[in-house]
């Protein structure tokens, strides 16, 4: 029944990764785009974890880890950069 | 100053944080990762101790555990509702700006308070204003602006008010 | 594995799957800026976390010993969703991107933009500097 779940997971997140590719070229503005790429992080994360289910493998807990935190700074960075035109202050 | 004053555990709450996530990091309750979970518990807070800003501190801790399970009910509910009105027709929803006065005047106060605005349902906080006495809110569907400002400030800023005593 | 694990385990994946799907969808579908950052921002989060938790009870019981650190990540995101769409609703405010004309208290934005006191009818509440 898992590996049933696993399948249907997986075929959500990649109809959902193509709304969010949509959103991503389409726009219409930067902010959209900022907000479609933090989205894609979020489904980066979970896709690793089903990954990690998938194959019976816990190790791959640090990379989603370090997704989601890198996913943040960048999204941050990113908005830090439209606000001032300047990452660094 | 802190550094006259020698002590052991200079942020006391901060080394019990760093304890436990360094065990979760690890996964594990090994002799080993105790012994260095309990060095960088130590270690850490002494480093850094000088750099911190003065925090409000928690008043009532029994309310504050309180608080946390009605965000994590809400952010539950909220994700229900806002399902619904996102897979629904959109031509129903009327969006809205609310500016929402604030009395808390801390900063992790208001902080926690925007932040949990967020989670909850359909509202996201945008901007806050310079002299901190104004949330600016957006809600995906709109239906009594005073309703909303009087739901926020019942709900929300009155416990994290009384949590941190101010 | 033991069925009612699996079944449980199962349905707190796809229930988290589903989320992330929503919040797909209305990144997709509502018609500005502003709307999209609440669909991402809820419905990802908990999707996340059911995804997380489904995660967690699957490897505590496959190495039979309590597997809790994916919470780590929960936390996280939940900690850090709310100040992503704060950021992105600034930037938004700091570009003038303007809201569907259906939008109440569009007047506002000016005000938030600048980061001053909302205009008269709010202001009699004895609030401004």
């Amino acid at each position: 029944m898992l590996d049933i779940a696993i399948q249907i997971v997986g075929l959500i997140l990649c109809a959902s990764l193509i709304l969010t590719l949509y959103r991503l070229l389409v726009g219409p503005k930067l902010p959209d785009r900022i907000l479609a790429l933090d989205t894609m992080f979020i489904h980066g994360i979970a896709l690793i974890l089903l990954y990690g289910i998938a194959i019976e493998n816990a190790i791959y807990f640090e990379a989603a880890l370090l997704i989601a935190m890198l996913g943040f700074v960048s999204t941050s960075a990113l908005c830090k950069y439209l606000l001032r035109g300047d990452i660094i202050e | 100053m802190k550094q006259s004053s020698f002590r052991m555990f200079p942020m006391p709450f901060h080394s019990m944080l760093l304890f436990v996530i360094w065990l979760l990091l690890n996964n594990s309750l090994s002799a080993g990762h105790l012994l260095l979970a309990t060095i960088l518990a130590i270690i850490i807070p002494w480093a850094v101790s000088s750099m911190t800003t003065e925090r409000p501190r928690i008043k009532k801790p029994m309310l504050a555990i309180s608080y946390v399970f009605l965000v994590l009910k809400d952010i539950i509910s909220a994700n229900f509702s806002v399902a619904l009105l996102v897979v629904g027709p959109l031509k129903k929803l009327s969006p809205g700006f609310v500016a929402v006065p604030l009395d808390i005047e801390t900063e992790l106060g208001i902080t926690l308070l925007a932040s949990t605005v967020s989670l909850t349902p359909g509202t996201v906080s945008a901007e806050i204003s310079a002299d901190q006495k104004w949330l600016y809110v957006h809600a995906l569907h709109l239906e009594n602006p005073e309703e909303l400002i009087e739901e926020v400030k019942s709900r929300y800023e009155a416990p994290l008010k009384e949590i941190f005593g101010c | 594995m033991n069925f009612y694990v699996e079944a449980i385990a199962s349905a707190i994946l796809v229930f988290g799957g589903v989320f992330l799907l929503v919040g797909s969808i209305g990144l997709a579908r509502l018609p500005d800026v502003y709307m999209r950052l609440h669909a991402p921002t809820k419905a990802t989060t908990l999707g996340i976390a059911g995804v997380l938790i489904a995660s967690c009870i699957i490897q505590s019981y496959r190495q039979e010993s309590l597997s809790i650190s994916e919470l780590l990540i929960t936390l996280f995101l939940i900690i850090t969703a709310p100040i992503a769409a704060n950021m992105i609703a600034k930037a938004a405010l700091h570009h003038e991107i303007d809201p569907i004309e259906r939008t109440k208290g569009q007047e506002l934005i000016a005000t938030a933009k600048e980061r001053t006191s909302p205009p008269a009818p709010e202001a009699e509440e004895g609030k401004e500097a």
